[in-house]
């Protein structure tokens, strides 16, 4: 019994003595180093206005519309799962545009359903095919990830059902044959060259890490942003979803000597990478594309996320004011990264009920020749779904808040 | 034709069949870092470890809710922080100021986990175990235990990781060839290493240790030698729990956000193979298990290119030497662990 604590009273007395050693190593010069990082960085000011078409469609139209009370429009895509903050930015955008238009039409009372997907694209399948098998639901917004769209959108394509995605961005998405299939904003071989120019022109990188994860998103993005970047880029290397550990590739990112790492993939990898690059030392900038770019990044990197910049071919919609306090009042929130995506795509389906289209054949024709401005943008597709030429906005972290910096590229 | 060969491999799309790529160059270059990070985490896996080989050496169980055990204490330690105002940033405290929490927080993690450790062992285990039901059954109320617990707290915190929690700035303390070693590294490794050291003396040495020895190697007889097995059985499933919620400590000091619902299991698994890779039932050999499935995990990944090769070249390395010595490197005993 003695020699029992003699051995535990060691051992606590050992390991209280480690981690004071550990502590009181870092405690001096802690006070100093934080504000170095942010130093050398280019320093890009924010924007505090965007322009708004001034007849862009709304949601209420003329509130003469009528349809039969069954009419539903559905959500597809992300509630739950690591990355489910953007898919609740895009069904309360799509909530705040059906509320409004329900409001200012009495005579049409357009059902809202939501279908959880999780963001997997091996998940997704139950959720679209429910959806494709109810007679009311006549148009889907969604899906949100480059992955669940793939492996649902021939689902879709069988039973003549039109969706729009509000921020699914792989390239190869509209070049499946698809006639069902749109798309409400840029894609990645829009944003990897604009990404691109945005760090060698605007940030002036000289070395640049790409770092990109497995989903079809971050390889699409990957490979047009590295062909972009040329020289400029000094390695590259990949990460797997869900890890949480960056230790190796930090090392490879360090003994490159780059100044700017860019990470193509989603916030749940991208926010514990940033954070623990900065903390093994990595004083240069950190940028994400769309798929990082939510407050969650922020929650999650922490201090850490000070260095961090994003593109994204997504419209500030906090900078449109009256989208801004309408969808505070909604959702007790900012609206997030494609809120106003989510709100555009299920205007453009409310105003093709309210004109009678409600059936999905009727819907789908709509959509395929509809040519307006929507809130963010002109709203006109070609054949494959995709829009003529959407913007790309670089946006910052500035004081623990995402505040957008201007256009980037087209 | 090399020269035009390489530019392009830096430069390469990195599309699928470019995945692998076996870079030695980048493994010479980044040794020792993998090293040092590889001995890290192989600490906290062996910690993790010791949890699955002691329960398994006394009812040869694989708990495969040990996972949820170690999450818990990860949950110990986040709230206990929050509650100190911890945050994402390192705070600006004394330096006993924070060693004061952390003991707080290793305390907080050690008593959740333990007390998780006992509630499995009591709703879960012990009933089977009065009626005397088979061993799948025990396997398979491990797994269905592993899940509940997981998708509780997923009711409880949702999806999302918990805001990263910075315990303090890792210092560089030594530069070991070119490669800095620093505060964060040595604390965990230290510190692991302490309370492995401690567990083996204890096992070896103490009444109760020598309590575990007998029920490993001979239920029915240690209780007839006037050993309580059920005093015994609960004793280690809390010795595991202490441990896990030290590991769960250092793994949130590693890793700030990864405070989640499902954090523990793929690190439960890994901690199960260091467990099986060192003699699963043997204490030193949990310490050897963990250890090198952290560092081959890390040497993988530098040499093959990709963090994808990581849990590959690991578990790959598991099935190579279990081939070999399927008994594990140490072989499997605790009962008959030398003392």
């Amino acid at each position: 019994m003695y020699r029992k604590k003699v051995i535990s009273a060691i051992a606590a007395a050992a390991t209280l003595g480690m981690l004071v050693a550990g502590c009181a190593n870092q405690t001096g010069p802690s006070s100093t180093d934080t504000s170095g990082a942010a130093g050398g960085r280019i320093n890009i000011p924010a924007i505090s206005k965007v322009d708004v078409p001034a007849g862009a469609v709304l949601p209420a139209g003329d509130g003469k519309g009528k349809c039969a009370s069954t009419t539903t429009l559905a959500y597809a895509g992300a509630e739950t799962g690591p990355n489910a903050q953007l898919g609740i930015n895009i069904f309360n955008g799509i909530q705040l545009a059906i509320n409004q238009h329900n409001a200012a039409n009495p005579g049409c009372q357009v059902q809202f359903k939501k279908f959880d997907t999780e963001g997997d694209p091996n998940k997704a399948t139950g959720p679209v095919t429910q959806i494709v098998s109810e007679p009311d639901i006549v148009g889907v917004v969604g899906l949100p990830f480059s992955g669940e769209s793939k492996a649902t959108g021939n689902i879709f394509e069988q039973k003549g059902l039109v969706h729009i995605t509000p921020s699914a961005t792989n390239p190869g998405l509209t070049k499946n044959g698809w006639t069902t299939f749109f798309r409400a904003l840029g894609n990645d071989a829009v944003q990897g060259p604009a990404a691109a120019k945005f760090l060698t022109d605007k940030l002036q990188a000289k070395k640049v890490y790409l770092v990109q994860d497995d989903s079809d998103y971050g390889i699409g993005l990957g490979t047009s942003t590295s062909q972009a970047l040329g020289s400029a880029m000094v390695g590259s290397d990949k990460v797997v979803t869900g890890q949480k550990d960056f230790s190796a590739v930090i090392s490879k990112i360090m003994n490159a000597k780059a100044d700017t790492v860019y990470y193509a993939g989603y916030y749940a990898e991208g926010a514990p990478f940033d954070q623990q690059l900065v903390g093994k030392g990595f004083t240069g900038s950190f940028v994400g594309p769309d798929g990082v770019k939510d407050d969650q990044f922020i929650k999650q990197a922490g201090d850490a996320s000070s260095n961090a910049y994003f593109t994204c071919p997504c419209i500030p919609g906090e900078l449109i004011p009256s989208f801004e306090s309408e969808y505070k009042k909604l959702a007790n929130a900012e609206p997030g990264t494609y809120s106003i995506e989510g709100y555009d795509a299920a205007t453009v389906l409310l105003s093709g009920i309210d004109k009678g289209k409600q059936s999905r054949a009727d819907l789908l024709s709509w959509v395929k020749s509809y040519d307006a401005d929507g809130l963010s943008k002109h709203y006109k597709w070609d054949s494959t779904g995709e829009l003529a030429t959407p913007d790309v906005y670089g946006y910052k972290v500035e004081n623990g808040k995402i505040v957008p910096i201007g256009v980037i590229g087209k | 034709m090399i020269s035009e060969v390489i530019p392009t491999l830096l430069h390469s799309v990195p599309v699928d069949d470019t995945w692998i790529t076996f870079d030695v160059n980048s493994f010479t270059q980044n040794f020792w870092s993998s090293t040092f990070d590889g001995l890290t985490f192989g600490a906290i896996y062996a910690l993790v470890a010791l949890g699955y080989t002691l329960v398994y050496g006394v009812l040869n169980l694989i708990n495969f809710a040990h996972s949820e055990v170690f999450i818990t204490g990860c949950y110990g330690v986040f709230f206990t922080l929050s509650a100190l105002n911890f945050g994402p940033s390192a705070p600006r405290l004394a330096f006993w100021a924070i060693v004061g929490n952390l003991v707080l927080a290793l305390i907080v993690a050690i008593i959740a986990s333990a007390l998780m450790a006992v509630i499995v062992e009591r709703v879960a285990y012990k009933p089977l175990r009065q009626r005397k039901a088979p061993r799948l059954a025990f396997l398979i109320t491990a797994i269905g235990v592993s899940f509940a617990i997981q998708y509780t707290i997923y009711w409880w915190r949702g999806p999302s990781p918990e805001a990263a929690l910075t315990m303090f700035r890792p210092l560089p303390i030594f530069d070991v060839f070119g490669t800095i070693i620093d505060s964060q590294q040595v604390v965990i490794v230290v510190a692991a290493i302490i309370l492995m050291i401690a567990t083996d003396q204890f096992i070896r040495r103490s009444k109760t240790g020598r309590g575990i020895r007998a029920v490993a190697q001979d239920p029915d007889t240690a209780t007839l030698m006037g050993v309580n097995k059920e005093r015994i059985i609960v004793t280690t499933f809390i010795i595991g729990g202490i441990l896990a919620g030290a590991a769960a400590l250092f793994y949130v000091m590693k890793i700030p956000s990864g405070v989640q619902y499902n954090g523990g299991f793929i690190l439960g698994v890994k901690a199960f193979a260091a467990a099986v890779l060192g003699g699963i039932g043997n204490v030193r050999g949990a310490l050897l298990g963990g250890l090198l499935i952290g560092l081959i995990g890390n040497y993988g990944q530098v040499l093959l290119g990709s963090s994808q090769w990581t849990d590959v070249v690991a578990f790959v390395v598991l099935v190579l030497v279990l081939i070999v010595r399927p008994e594990g490197v140490l072989g499997s005993s605790l009962g008959k662990s030398k003392a």
